[in-house]
């Protein structure tokens, strides 16, 4: 299996580049407790975006694994989860912004600390947005992979620390051409009171051809017709 | 948690029904008191709230949750903007806690939800960009995002499983809220027949403001 492309993403970096249907994003916890923020967009029409309420309640969970797939707003998947070895991902507690990294570890400006200056998220994914025509409009819920956050009875929620541990691996296997923006900021739960934010390692390779017995897209009824919306949206497209 | 209003509905300067499948749209001014009564109990309130004066700083379920440090919204619940702005805050509610995970229904979700063949039926993502588009100014589907359920009941497990249990609401019961700036209120009264949402059975909803 030819990897295509390889990139470290370094703590607080951000990307964005289209990746195509077909091809497996693999991402790899280096060194354990990162946490990568994430949009997705449909990248020949970015006003179809990727949706926390319809890819959780599609699949009627609040834990992401494999197994799951992402759905955009428009009854269609970017991608599946074919491959998790950290076992849980976020999806609904946000990212981090200038007010809460100020609040919690202070400031860090590039005058005193050069490029190891205090980034956060939200910033971060108005600039790559920006790159793509697209900004405050089109933030919607994001992604927060390889970080663990868990309910209890009342819905309180506790950020899970050491979920993931060193060379936890996601590869996510895209079933449309998708705008992916990832940001490797700290998780705004993260209870941790240093600035430390951890590198993610992107790989992109061709993915073996789809079996009919593919766990993700069979995982239930919800993703079959989500697969479908999408296998007709190419077939109208191509 | 549940805790009763002193305000009297006599009193508002303005009330509404909103029939199920309907959308409504207005500006609630800061420090008005807006409130959304079940008329018949079990209704889904699809609701959107947008700084009116800057609508891209909008309603944001995911700030909510983070800076309350938790998934449900009852009485005392700050709803956040994007940009962390205090939007309204709410003051009363007899129902107990409200959703803002499970979204609004659209065409799209149903076919992925239920079935292929179900595209046709009326939806939540239509009716708030009819409303969107009554408000105007140049707002259209970017301006869609994650809503609040008023009065609906989605639990998660501690396991990670999301529940779809029967509501909890019941005729009578309401949700009152102070706006802390000038705010946008866009409403889709959920028409939602394939799940328990609306107990299999849309009714209208009733809005207050009070000054």
């Amino acid at each position: 299996m030819k990897i295509l492309y390889e990139k470290t993403l370094t703590g607080g970096g951000m990307w964005s580049q289209t990746i195509g249907r077909g091809k497996v994003l693999r991402l790899t916890d280096l060194e354990g407790g990162a946490n990568l923020s994430t949009l997705l967009y449909n990248a020949a029409e970015p006003i179809e975006r990727y949706n926390m309420p319809d890819t959780l309640k599609g699949q009627h969970t609040f834990q992401l694994t494999a197994g799951h797939c992402l759905h955009s707003d428009m009854g269609r998947l970017f991608c599946s989860l074919i491959h998790d070895t950290a076992g849980w991902h976020d999806t609904v507690c946000g990212c981090t912004d200038a007010a809460l990294v100020a609040e919690k570890y202070g400031t860090s400006t590039y005058q005193e600390a050069r490029n190891d200056f205090y980034r956060n998220a939200r910033e971060n994914f108005l600039i790559e947005l920006a790159k793509h025509g697209l900004g405050k409009r089109d933030i919607v819920p994001n992604l927060n992979l390889f970080s663990k956050v868990v309910a209890d009875e009342a819905g309180k929620l506790s950020y899970v620390p050491g979920a993931s541990p060193a060379g936890a691996v996601l590869e996510l296997r895209f079933e449309m051409d998708t705008l992916v923006v990832l940001t490797a900021c700290q998780h705004p739960l993260d209870p941790a009171m240093i600035y430390a934010p951890k590198p993610v390692q992107l790989s992109v390779y061709a993915a073996p051809p789809i079996t009919p017995d593919d766990t993700c897209l069979h995982s239930c009824p919800e993703n079959e017709r989500a697969y479908q919306n999408t296998s007709d949206y190419y077939a109208l497209r191509s | 948690m549940i805790t009763e209003s002193t305000l009297d509905p006599a009193a508002a300067v303005y009330r509404k029904v909103i029939a199920a499948g309907e959308h409504w749209v207005h500006l609630v001014k800061a420090g008005q008191h807006f409130r959304i009564l079940d008329l018949e109990g079990n209704q889904a309130a699809d609701t959107l709230f947008y700084n009116a004066h800057e609508p891209e700083d909008r309603y944001a379920a995911d700030v909510t949750i983070r800076r309350q440090g938790g998934l449900y919204l009852t009485t005392g619940t700050v709803l956040r903007s994007t940009g962390g702005t205090a939007l309204l805050t709410i003051v009363a509610d007899t129902c107990g806690r409200h959703d803002t995970l499970g979204g609004a229904c659209s065409r799209e979700s149903n076919t992925m939800r239920y079935a292929l063949e179900k595209e046709p039926m009326h939806a939540c993502r239509d009716i708030f960009l009819c409303g969107i588009h009554e408000w105007g100014h140049g707002l259209g589907k970017r301006d869609i995002t994650n809503n609040i359920n008023f009065f609906m009941n989605v639990p998660v497990t501690p396991e990670g499983k999301l529940t779809f249990a029967d509501g909890i609401s019941a005729p009578g019961r309401y949700v009152e809220m102070r706006a802390e700036c000038d705010v946008i209120a866009l409403i889709s009264n959920c028409p939602q027949l394939n799940n328990p949402c609306n107990a299999y059975n849309p009714t209208p909803v009733e809005v207050f403001l009070w000054d």
